[in-house]
């Protein structure tokens, strides 16, 4: 398996402590921590809200492909997860 | 004038009592002439919930002790169920591993454990009690029942060489976070500043300690928050991200509050929750539109550039230190007060806890404190 492929057989999952959610009064989806919160944009948001602990990330490119079919998204799904494992408010 | 962002951050001080006597703490110092009549479930659910409607979604559960309420799991499901994110404040005494495990049911999200010190000896002399080795069984159960934690050391000069032992025992325990926070001169701390500041080569050798932490990755998953002391800097803190922006407290007696020690400034009347309702509060009341914006700045403030970025500082600290709770914060070294913090610091390099004894926080304390100080002294 080569690397790509090896990083799209993975299942990300929100780490333990951080929370997703709609927030009304950011009219934003956003995620929630041990006394703090970071807003996230609207790609970011369809991209959570396919993150389940069940999906792979390759099943999210798929599903997000689906709804978005003129877009390449593989990519940056990819970077959003590893982004996001950086900032360690996703295992995968 | 446009109305306010929300306030993103509720703190909600259930209660005043608490086992621990710490000289630092941010409680008024007058705390034991308010009446102890605390909000009631159904008050405090009330405040939870037009909170939610107001855009809070970080709450915050502290005291004195909370885990002293009875009620708190009950007020923890509530609040859970309103969808906010709960962050239990706690010295870890009068827990217990059920009711850890009680919390984590009604959903709590994380607690975060204070510790005076990370040896026994001298944790239990902070504290004024033997709490030691009952705040490490109740880290241990925290972490046991999954939540992410947060240990927090506010540091100064009894304990701040203990950096690297600090960061020993967080990283033993497991912690996600460890909050390393310099004292604040507020309440009792504001007392016992003489004797709380650390030195800067104390503060230097801190630092160096927790970079070296950092650099030789001793324990990467564990986030270090260090918060440095504003007496030792030349620009003050963003204090609250400024007045009314994103923060508000209620105390144990429901009076409304845009930080912990606003209470003292004189001419504001601050409102309580159980006369008006918390969207009033927040967004009409004269206390919480009284530092909001810029449009309340003396100079230098009112024409420099940096304005949005620290708000002018902190309304307490230019009272306390000014006599003048609009002056730009003294720490500010464009403050024509910048002195008084230097001779702040001056005075505490020669005072000693043996020429001047530490004032621990207990309501003997502050009763003698109140009679002292007097009536309408706040
Ligand atoms: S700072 Fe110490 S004394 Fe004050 S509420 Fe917290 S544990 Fe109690
Ligand atoms: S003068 Fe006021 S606004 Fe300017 S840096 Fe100092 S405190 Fe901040």
């Amino acid at each position: 398996m080569n690397t790509t492929a090896a990083e799209l057989s993975k299942v990300p999952q929100l780490a333990n402590g951080f929370r997703f959610q709609w927030e009304p009064a950011q009219d934003s989806h956003v995620i929630l921590y041990p006394e703090g919160m970071k807003v996230l944009s609207g790609s970011a948001a369809e991209i959570m809200q396919l993150c389940d602990g069940t999906r792979s990330i390759e099943k999210i490119v798929a599903a997000l492909e689906e709804k978005f079919p003129e877009a390449e998204l593989q990519q940056d799904v990819l970077d959003f997860f590893a982004g996001a494992a950086q900032e360690g408010w996703i295992n995968v | 004038m446009s109305e306010p962002s929300a306030p993103l951050w509720l703190l909600a001080e259930l209660t005043y009592k608490c086992p621990l006597q710490c000289p630092y703490c941010s409680n008024p110092v007058d705390f034991a002439k308010s009446s102890g009549v605390e909000l009631d479930t159904d008050q405090w659910i009330r405040v939870l919930r037009e909170g939610r409607e107001l855009g809070a979604a970080q709450l915050g559960l502290s005291g004195g002790e909370p885990i002293v309420r009875k009620d708190l799991e009950l007020i923890v499901a509530e609040a859970h169920k309103l969808g906010y994110y709960t962050n239990l404040i706690t010295s870890g005494i009068g827990m217990s591993t059920d009711r850890v495990a009680s919390l984590k049911q009604a959903g709590l999200d994380h607690i975060q454990v204070s510790f005076q010190a990370s040896s026994s000896e001298l944790n239990n002399w902070i504290a004024g009690t033997d709490s030691f080795e009952h705040k490490i069984e109740m880290a241990k159960a925290v972490k046991a029942n999954g939540f992410p934690m947060v240990l927090c050391f506010v540091t100064h000069r009894e304990n701040i060489e203990q950096v690297d032992d600090i960061l020993q025992l967080a990283t033993r325990l497991d912690a996600d976070y460890v909050e390393l926070a310099t004292t604040q001169y507020y309440g009792w701390a504001f007392l016992n500043r003489d004797v709380l500041m650390p030195t800067r080569e104390q503060l230097t050798k801190a630092e160096a300690a927790v970079n070296r932490f950092r650099d030789e990755k001793i324990n990467d998953a564990m986030k270090i928050f260090y918060v440095i002391p504003d007496y030792y800097e030349d620009r003050p803190k963003p204090c609250m991200s400024g007045w009314g922006s994103l923060f508000m407290l209620v105390t144990p007696d429901g009076t409304a509050l845009p930080c912990h020690s606003a209470r003292q400034l004189p001419g504001i009347e601050f409102p309580n929750v159980k006369d008006m309702s918390m969207g009033e509060i927040w967004k009409r009341s004269d206390a919480f539109n009284k530092f909001r914006g810029f449009d309340w700045m003396q100079e230098p403030c009112r024409s420099c550039s940096e304005k949005e970025k620290d708000f002018g500082g902190c309304r307490c600290q230019a009272y306390m230190l000014t006599g003048n709770a609009a002056a730009t914060d003294p720490v500010c070294d464009k403050s024509p007060d910048r002195h008084i913090v230097d001779a702040a610091i001056e005075k505490s390099a020669v005072t000693t806890s043996a020429a001047k004894p530490m004032v621990f926080r207990n309501a003997k304390n502050s009763k003698i404190l109140n009679d002292r100080l007097g009536p309408g002294s706040r």
